[in-house]
């Protein structure tokens, strides 16, 4: 791993949003719109339910921890479909830059997105309806790395299937982290889902993660226990991402895909 | 000229590329069959063949961005599959159809690649080989903006950021125009004669690999027809020039 290689990703893509206006409104628009609906919507139910818990921190404490999670994904799969998009794919495999080495650089691009994004939504939760994400206290970061490392284990994934089979799995890119939202239980308690989703939100680190930021608001204290289980998890998605990448790149080196730009 | 060559290779055979019995089938088609073969320093090495050939498919074993169905491809007399970076390093590639990033400016590229191979001074590097390919008057502009020819041309300035060892071209020269062409020969014949830089390209234009290989390998079908010089080719099939020579292979089996 040389770092240089690495540096040199992060230098192409920052560039990159450097000019382009759309690509970094990217990572402001769609947060934010999500930010005052939510925020309405909660307002709105509070007045009727006040006894029930506290709206609010449930709902945009999962906003802003949701979109965590999509940006770090976004951020590697977006990247490499970049590469893709601008059909450079071979300039990279003939250099020495390793797959490693290219995934790390664009872990650092999403990891730059995701600050952005959090900086952005943590302070108009904070001015429009006074939550301060800060609140949940010294467990938020430990909730922030796990969605971030699922995040990226998702991200990675994307960019294997990508890689193998072209543009016609772009769509994994926008669409694959929504399929873990309804087992995520992102914004309900696991138990509100039927027996079979219980299963398998189980098997989802982001599931143990809000699972904990519940816990948290309703009794404070540590959620260990759901934070072993999403360090765990992540632990075996991350792996399970890092295989199922290197068999698609052997998969392509050997049906000679990389010579088949585009479709 | 290419006594030149010949007699470069007598003194110094330092062989900096071996192909052992590669082999790649497709589902339908071999695509490469049985190819063995060395390339010395300093020489100019041209694959030519019918489309379908196996060009681009032997080329693209060569750089590892294929796994062969068997045999094994050694540079620098490392095996490369196993010393992938290390030789990587030393040498590059470009190729009429890939592009770069067309949203970054030529410079930002230009310094991307340098950054890659981590070339030392790379401003100055970058400066110098945008002027020799004749775009540094691009060298502000977005990528996008570039014509077909000028972004072959910044295809070239990138693999040679490197002072590559081996540069790997496929069809370099396609998509330039005349005069640009003679240049981009030029510029490969002086980097053979002042660094001792091994080319390996592929091109249908007979004539221009005449003028400079300093030997070529004939593909058909994905066999090795032939292998020699330019002169050795023509004598093999009793023909006056490439073309000829070109013609009577595409145009069936009653070759000899
Ligand atoms: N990825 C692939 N999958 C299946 N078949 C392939 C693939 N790439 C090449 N082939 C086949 O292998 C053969 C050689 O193709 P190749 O691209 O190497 O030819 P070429 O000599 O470069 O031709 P051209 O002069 O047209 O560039 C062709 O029959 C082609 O159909
Ligand atoms: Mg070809």
């Amino acid at each position: 791993m040389k770092i240089y290689r690495v540096m040199a990703v992060v230098y192409r893509h920052l560039s990159l949003y450097k000019r382009s206006l759309t690509r970094l409104m990217e990572i402001i628009y769609w947060p934010v719109l999500d930010l005052m609906v939510w925020g309405f919507v909660t307002l709105y139910l509070q007045k009727f339910q006040g006894g029930l818990p506290p709206f609010i921190a449930f709902f945009l404490g999962a906003l802003i921890l949701w979109d965590i999670f999509f940006r770090a994904q976004q951020g590697i799969s977006i990247s490499f479909l970049e590469e893709v998009w601008s059909r450079n794919l071979l300039n990279l495999f003939v250099s020495p830059l390793t797959p490693l080495e290219f995934i790390a650089g664009t872990l650092v691009i999403s990891l730059i997105k995701v600050v952005a994004t959090f900086l952005v939504t943590m302070t108009l939760a904070y001015i429009f309806y006074s939550f301060n994400v800060f609140s949940l206290g010294f467990p938020l970061f430990l909730f922030l790395l796990n969605l971030i490392l699922m995040g990226w284990s998702i991200g990675i994934m994307t960019t294997g299937a990508i890689l193998r089979f072209g543009q016609e799995a772009e769509v994994m890119a926008w669409g694959l982290a929504f399929l873990f939202q309804p087992v995520s239980a992102v914004f309900y308690p696991v138990a509100v889902l039927p027996p079979v989703l219980q299963k398998i939100a189980w098997w989802i680190p982001s599931s143990h993660v809000f699972e904990g930021m519940r816990e948290v608001i309703n009794q404070g204290g540590f959620p260990a226990k759901e934070l072993i289980w999403a360090f765990g998890l992540n632990g075996l998605y991350i792996l399970g991402a890092g295989f199922f990448f290197s068999w698609m790149l052997r998969e392509v080196k050997e049906k000679g895909l990389l010579l088949k730009s585009g479709e | 000229m290419k006594e030149t060559g010949l007699a470069r290779k007598v003194l110094m055979p330092y062989p900096v590329l071996q192909a052992n019995r590669l082999v790649k089938k497709f589902k339908h088609t071999v695509a490469v069959n049985s190819a063995s073969f060395t390339v010395y320093e300093g020489e100019i090495l041209g694959l030519l063949g019918p489309n379908g050939a196996g060009k681009t498919t032997l080329m693209a074993l060569l750089l590892d961005l294929l796994t062969p169905t068997s045999g094994t491809v050694s540079i620098f007399g490392m095996e490369l599959r196993k010393n992938r970076e290390k030789i990587l390093n030393q040498v590059n590639f470009s190729s009429t159809y890939i592009a770069m990033p067309l949203s970054l400016t030529v410079r930002e590229n230009m310094v991307f690649f340098a950054m890659l191979y981590h070339v030392p001074d790379y401003e100055k590097r970058i400066g110098e080989l945008l002027a020799l390919c004749e775009i540094d008057h691009l060298t502000n502009c977005l990528t996008r903006e570039l014509s077909t020819g000028q972004l072959s041309r910044l295809n070239l300035a990138k693999a040679m950021l490197n002072r590559p060892k081996i540069l790997f071209l496929d069809e370099p020269t396609a998509s330039l125009d005349p005069e640009m062409a003679q240049k981009v020969r030029d510029l490969l014949k002086n980097l053979r004669d002042t660094l001792r830089c091994t080319v390996i390209y592929t091109s249908h234009n007979m004539l221009e690999i005449e003028q400079i290989s300093d030997r070529i390998i004939f593909l058909n079908r994905g066999e090795i027809i032939a292998d020699g010089t330019p002169r050795q080719v023509m004598e093999l099939y009793q023909k006056r020039n490439l073309e000829e020579v070109f013609l009577k292979v595409a145009r069936g089996p009653g070759i000899q």
